[in-house]
């Protein structure tokens, strides 16, 4: 039974679930959960671009002699950035929290709003 | 020699990149070695990147392929009619910018030196720099779509790590943190597209992806996302709002390079929007909308800038309505570039709004460094809090002038130089744009001069006024030379440098195509 | 020579600032010919504020920032209140805007393009 349609509708949910996380949310924390959710839905978006039905690892070494069909590989190497990307991002954003909560006490988005107008 | 030209477009990426790994290293010397690194640095990679646009535009400005590690590596450049390297592509568009890019960050550094002087942290603040400016080049350089992505993402990190530097200031920190959640969701609007282009054509290289591109309605996805994602990174409105923060918050020398990087993001846009995406999307329909968010940008920007309190929030607001004058230069030139005839002033609109990137670079790079100036004088960034300033610090009055008088649009400088030719190019389309730009200008000029009288005019400062040193007036008179300069002589940069950018767009996408293409050839 | 044609004008700033030089060499000219005893320094250059002598301490002389343009801010008063409460400076409101700049491209670009 093949597996269809359903990892792209889940890659879409998870970016969904992290927008409504960014918009609805008030703390940064969960903000930054919810960029790290659409950057997972992304990553399995991309993943899911190379996969080909009953493909195996596309790895030549040692294959079995009639090579059956292999998944794309360069999509697992731009989702391996991404992920690396994803991480540095992350890390900016949490030190960012960290230093906002020592100056302004709070992490309610709504409080942190000095620079307006 | 040759050797350097040959390489020259890695070289642009790889040199600032070694200098940011380097940088932290030799700091520990002390200063004097590490300021004569990062110097040595920035000036080899201005003068290779005006090497290659100078060896570029001389040869005729014929768009041409670098490929990474070359035949030597043994894998051919294309398999199956997909290239499967990844590719510079030098186009006449790439060349321009990235002089632009050299000018900016050369200045900018000369600049962060004298700032930097009496405070200890530069050497990290350096680094991040050199990362940023190896991030921008790259944006410009790239002919791949994900190499493109990667490099977008260096400079977001390197930019958000510089605004919020100053980690005592609460304001910097939060400016850090918007800055970055927006770039981050844009990245990813970006990389979805990306993705979505892969799936549904194997291929990740612009010019191949030009060649095959569709009309379905996944391609119309693509181009949405990618298009308001990086029309967030250049700062156009309603997306704007992250642009004052992060000029307004970053360090005098920084925010002049942000521009830098905004613009970049800028020449994606136009990248995307006539060379990716030409066979998707009617050209009119697309002219259209770049034009309606150029209107916007350029009245919401002027008339945010004249409620300011804050020196560089001003010019920051300034800095975001002129990319909309860029916005609308290029979008009335694509605009009428579907038509079975496209008549010439549609190319003239797109020579405008390309000059208009360098005149403001140059223009908003003299105003911010002015800015900087003034606010380590008069000790506060209030304008209602400042004044006197003339009387003791009289060539950054005479550099904040030229940068003001020449953003708005005053002759004989460059802005008016590169505003004429917008003007009477969109009147051509619609009188109503022109109208809008040409009040948008006004307003700009008033905007500097509630900046200029707050600041310089008025009586003698009670406290002491610290005038600005050598190293800050030397960055700022090589920007205000070049502003004279080129409005003196615009005829001359418009010929040689403009035009072969203009062409570049205006000519379609085959040229770049059949570069890439042609490789197997 | 050297200039910018725009198919519909030109514009020569080397002509132009040749223009404004001579028209400064003018008004000099005219300039010259007033009154020889006029001496800058002396009582006939000091400042007077509405027939007042001008006050010690000038703090307070200088015109602040945001009282420049109060007329013309005063009179866009609707513009600039409905126009600044838009720059809210919460992160939701511009995710909001980007998302909401996201959905409207699509649909202009599915239905148009």
């Amino acid at each position: 039974m093949s597996i269809g349609n359903f990892p792209f509708v889940v890659a879409a949910l998870l970016i969904v679930l992290g927008l409504y996380a960014l918009l609805f949310k008030r703390n940064l924390i969960k903000m930054v959960i919810g960029i790290s959710l659409i950057e997972t839905g992304v990553n399995l978006f991309l993943v899911m671009a190379g996969y080909r039905t009953g493909g195996m690892a596309p790895i030549y070494t040692l294959a079995p002699t009639p090579i059956r069909d292999m998944v794309l590989p360069t999509p697992q190497a731009l989702t391996l950035t991404s992920i690396v990307i994803g991480l540095a991002t992350t890390a900016l954003l949490l030190s960012f929290a960290v230093f906002i909560h020592r100056h302004y006490g709070t992490l309610d988005i709504q409080e942190i709003k000095e620079l307006n107008g | 020699m040759n050797a350097l030209l040959v390489h020259a477009p890695v070289l642009l990426v790889a040199v600032p990149l070694l200098g940011a790994f380097a940088v932290p290293i030799l700091g520990k010397l002390g200063r004097g070695v590490r300021d004569a690194f990062v110097g040595l640095i920035i000036a080899a990679t201005a003068a290779l990147a005006g090497l290659l646009a100078a060896n570029f535009f001389a040869a005729g400005a014929v768009p041409f392929v670098y490929q990474l590690g070359g035949q030597s590596v043994g894998i051919p450049l294309l398999s199956g009619g997909i290239p499967i390297r990844i590719l510079f592509e030098i186009d006449g568009l790439s060349a321009f910018m990235a002089l632009i890019t050299a000018l900016i960050t050369l200045t900018g550094a000369v600049f962060s030196f004298s700032y930097w002087r009496n405070r200890s942290g530069g050497t990290l603040y350096f680094s991040l720099f050199l990362l940023l400016t190896a991030g921008i080049f790259g944006m410009e350089l790239t002919g791949d779509l994900f190499n493109f992505f990667v490099f977008l993402e260096i400079t977001s990190i390197a930019a958000c790590g510089l605004i919020g530097f100053r980690v005592w200031l609460r304001r910097s920190q939060e400016a850090g943190f918007k800055v970055m959640a927006l770039y981050t969701l844009s990245g990813l609007f970006v990389l979805l597209a990306i993705g979505l282009l892969y799936s549904e054509y194997g291929g990740l290289n612009i010019g191949y992806l030009a060649s095959t591109i569709g009309t379905g309605i996944l391609d119309k996805v693509a181009l949405g996302l990618l298009l308001t994602g990086l029309a967030m990174k250049a700062g156009a409105v309603p997306l704007h709002m992250w642009a004052p923060d992060a000029y307004g918050e970053a360090p005098a020398p920084m925010s002049a390079v942000l521009v830098a990087n905004s613009q970049a993001s800028l020449y994606a846009v136009f990248r995307i929007v006539f060379t990716l995406f030409s066979a998707t999307v009617s050209a009119t329909a697309l002219g259209w909308i770049l034009i309606v968010l150029a209107l916007l940008t350029i009245f919401v920007g002027v008339t945010m800038a004249l409620v300011q309190s804050d020196i560089k929030r001003l010019v920051a607001y300034g800095a975001v309505s002129q990319i909309g004058y860029m916005l609308l230069g290029v979008g009335v030139g694509l605009a009428v570039s579907a038509q079975a005839a496209p008549p010439a002033y549609g190319f003239v609109a797109i020579q405008g709004g390309l000059f208009h990137m360098l005149n403001d670079a140059a223009c908003v790079g003299l105003l911010f460094f002015a800015s900087g100036a003034v606010i380590r004088a008069a000790g506060t960034r209030d304008l209602n809090r400042m004044g006197g300033l003339a009387h003791h610090m009289k060539w950054t009055t005479v550099f904040f002038a030229i940068g003001a008088f020449a953003l708005a649009g005053v002759p004989p400088f460059n802005g008016f130089a590169s505003k004429f030719l917008i003007y009477e190019a969109s009147f051509q389309l619609s009188p109503f744009l022109s109208i809008v730009a040409i009040l948008s200008s006004i307003l700009l000029l008033a905007v500097f001069v509630k900046g200029f009288q707050a600041a310089f005019l008025g009586p003698r400062p009670s406290q002491p006024v610290e005038k600005a040193p050598v190293g800050m007036l030397v960055p700022m008179a090589v920007l205000a030379v070049f502003v004279i300069g080129l409005g003196l002589f615009p005829g001359f940069f418009v010929d040689h440098i403009v035009t072969p950018a203009a062409k570049a767009l205006w000519d379609g996408p085959a040229a770049y195509i059949t570069t890439v293409i042609g490789l197997g050839g | 020579m050297n200039g910018l044609q725009s198919g519909f004008g030109a514009w020569n700033p080397i002509a132009w600032t040749l223009l404004f030089l001579g028209v400064l060499v003018i008004a000099l000219l005219v300039r010259s010919r007033g009154r020889r005893d006029y001496k800058r320094g002396t009582g006939q250059t000091r400042v007077f504020l509405s027939g007042n002598e001008e006050p010690e301490e000038r703090g307070g002389l200088h015109v602040r920032g945001d009282n420049l343009y109060w007329g013309m801010i005063d009179g866009l008063a609707a513009y600039y209140r409905r126009v600044r409460a838009l720059h809210t400076g919460v992160l939701s409101d511009y995710v909001a805007w980007l998302v909401g700049a996201l959905a409207l491209m699509f649909v202009i670009l599915v239905l148009v393009g």
